[in-house]
């Protein structure tokens, strides 16, 4: 675990207990992200658990959505680089050898494609387009001139639409469906895409409650059952700290803090994050942390 | 699919209630492939459909087009014709078919189709329908290339066509240059390219008040877009070029379809967008080619891939679009011919004339959807 400690000690040590830390699927080293020459993301060192809910945080540009681009091949680095360690079988890391890293940009489009998938968040619909079709979209990375359609695709596309419920609106058209049924359509498109690391932009965008609560429940089912690396980017702490195994807090460009979330996520934490006021408390449903924030003019009364 | 991992991220079950469907019982699985397999293929199935209709259509419409009109041919002495025989009744029949109705039916039907499909590249890539070839200042580019050659250089024959190329290859470039490294889905390209074609035109303009009558009205006939100058020689280059870039746009279509899921997806999906702008460069070529063959025939590369997208049910098909070109095209000549006596209207007139409404009838379609 590589947290840095925020200069106002925000983060508490990474635990010693956990033993060997679980083995990156992607990583940063000094990775420097800029548009038109506009530093966003500065230096940062990150490493994503492999088979983890990472979650990353922060205040309205501070780099989330920017990160998720430099992990996706979406934005080259101006400087740094970004690794992907190769899905080994777990008892590979066991003897102690290094997995093998690639750096993203030495790899072929498609063949990065087959390994890492991004859910951009608005992503626009074609026209007239039906839902087997957008979701069979998602496996264009397995094709190739010579290797066409198969049985495989139409496998892989019964499987994603079915964990994500969406196997009844298979011929229904996309842009009838309502925003939730929509958020579904779009990570059975990633899902088809049968990568082991998905990356999201703020999936619960424009959602109700309810569906928030759905599409981040499906998130983490299918981390579960197939292992699947999640990393996503919430704007909501609350669900953050609630979904997450870890949490990534970014601010300005750079790392605050990074951990579980019951180890990371106190007061002093949301006030170096966000520059908020708040109480955490523990969630009663979920048993993990839950910030209450105070408006400006509310003081913060005893803990009771 | 990889087998579930344990992963020693300590994780307590904090959904016990999960709503997903965990269980995949094998039989219900089976079904499942079954009927996405099934709603897969119906839409394909019904492109294909519709593209086998289309070509049917579109080699009436040619027959039509040769054998019908002010001199009938039938089908027998057709072929016959083709076979090279000369026809005891009709010694001049040969003359006719061979050097005149001919050569019109198929300049129109191969200039439609490589409008139509360029024109659904454009469409479906930018992901915009008044993003067409023509509309973007390409057919501009070959127009002034060709007014420029016949008035300042007194141009015949073969070198017109070639300087259209010429221009609309420039243009293009032109284009590529301005839109490399901006998102496809952006309003740039457009933007430059109605900019691009608004300053093409005034070079037309200039160019038609600083020339003679004589060489003006030359160049006003071109300006229309005819199938008037068919000739085997140009109906060759034609075909060269559709030879060279349909299968070119053909295999660009797989990352037409991507694009239309935007720049990050579609990038995502290992298909950056510089893949897509190359496919646009193929249906840019395929435009100047069929615009330095007929002059600029307005629009029909506008037209056809909305129409032949209503066809097909929504998915966009090269095919579809490239054969209602050519039958928009192959009709409105044969229209123009014989619509009021007497009176022979260049095909570009006819398309104008009947695209203008279908136009509007798109913007406003497209209105509703909320994509213009």
């Amino acid at each position: 675990m590589t947290s840095r400690q925020a200069p106002d000690a925000a983060v508490k040590p990474p635990l010693g207990e956990r033993g060997q830390s679980p083995p990156a699927a992607l990583r940063t080293y000094g990775l420097s992200l800029a548009y038109d020459g506009r530093t966003v993301v500065d230096t940062l060192d990150l490493e994503v658990q492999r088979g983890a809910v990472t979650a990353i945080v922060g205040p309205n540009g501070c780099g989330k959505s920017t990160v998720l681009r430099g992990l996706s091949r979406m934005l080259r680095p101006v400087s740094g680089r970004v690794l992907l360690s190769d899905p080994v079988s777990g008892s590979a890391d066991a003897c102690g050898e290094p997995r093998p890293l690639r750096d993203i940009w030495s790899m072929r489009p498609k063949e990065f494609a087959r390994r890492v998938a991004l859910l951009p968040q608005t992503p626009p619909v074609p026209e007239g387009i039906t839902v087997v079709d957008l979701v069979g979209r998602g496996r264009h990375p397995h094709h190739s001139l010579v290797r066409r359609w198969s049985e495989a695709d139409d496998e892989a596309i019964a499987a994603a639409m079915r964990s994500t419920d969406t196997t009844g609106l298979a011929e229904r058209h996309v842009d009838e469906l309502s925003g939730g049924q929509r958020q579904r359509v779009w990570i059975a498109l990633t899902l088809a895409q049968d990568t082991d690391v998905i990356l999201l932009d703020e999936p619960t965008t424009y959602l109700d409650v309810a569906h928030q609560i759905d599409v981040l429940d499906l998130l983490v089912d299918l981390n579960r059952r197939r292992g699947t690396t999640i990393v996503m980017v919430l704007h909501d702490l609350n669900l953050a700290a609630r979904y997450a195994d870890q949490v990534v807090a970014l601010r300005g460009g750079r790392l605050l803090a990074q951990g579980p979330p019951a180890d990371v996520v106190d007061e002093a934490f949301v006030r170096s994050v966000f520059g908020l006021e708040s109480r955490v408390v523990i969630d009663p449903v979920a048993g993990t942390p839950l910030v209450i924030p105070a408006s400006r003019d509310q003081l913060i009364g005893p803990a009771s | 699919m990889s087998a579930p991992v344990a992963t020693s991220v300590d994780r307590a079950r904090r959904h016990p209630t999960g709503r997903m469907p965990l269980g995949r019982d094998p039989v219900e699985a089976a079904a499942d492939v079954a009927l996405v397999t099934r709603a897969h293929r119906r839409p394909l199935r019904r492109v294909r459909l519709v593209v086998g209709m289309l070509f049917v259509v579109t080699v009436a419409v040619v027959l039509a087009r040769v054998l019908l009109g002010e001199y009938t041919v039938t089908l027998v002495d057709f072929v016959r014709i083709l076979r090279g025989e000369t026809l005891e009744t009709a010694p001049g029949a040969s003359f006719i078919v061979m050097e005149a109705k001919l050569p019109r039916a198929l300049i129109g039907a191969l200039a439609g189709g490589a409008f139509g499909a360029a024109g659904a590249m454009f469409q479906t890539t930018l992901r915009n329908p008044l993003a067409s070839p023509d509309i973007i200042g390409i057919s501009l580019g070959a127009s002034a290339a060709a007014v420029v050659a016949l008035t300042f250089f007194d141009a015949q024959g073969f070198v017109v066509p070639l300087a259209a190329l010429a221009g609309a290859m420039a243009v293009s470039v032109v284009m590529y240059l301005v839109a490399r490294g901006t998102s496809l889905a952006g309003q740039r390209m457009v933007l430059v390219g109605i900019g691009v074609a608004a300053l093409l035109a005034s070079v037309i303009q200039l160019v038609m008040t600083r020339t003679s009558i004589q060489d003006a009205q030359a160049a006003l006939v071109w300006l229309t877009g005819s199938l008037n100058r068919a000739t085997w020689p140009l109906i060759g280059l034609l075909a060269l070029g559709i030879v060279v870039l349909v299968p070119a746009l053909a295999l660009n279509a797989r990352r037409m379809r991507l694009a239309e899921l935007g720049d990050e997806l579609s990038t995502t999906l290992g298909s950056p967008a510089s893949g897509a702008r190359l496919g646009l460069l193929i249906a840019v070529a395929l435009s100047a080619f069929a615009t330095a063959a007929t002059g600029p025939i307005s629009f029909v590369a506008f037209l056809a891939g909305p129409i032949s997208r209503r066809l097909t049910g929504g998915r966009p098909s090269l095919w579809a679009a490239a054969l209602v070109g050519a039958v928009i095209v192959v009709a409105a000549d044969y229209l123009g011919d014989y619509l009021i006596p007497d009176v022979n209207l260049p095909v570009g007139v006819v398309t104008g004339a009947l695209g203008a409404p279908l136009m509007l009838a798109v913007v406003i379609a497209a209105g509703r959807h909320g994509k213009a």
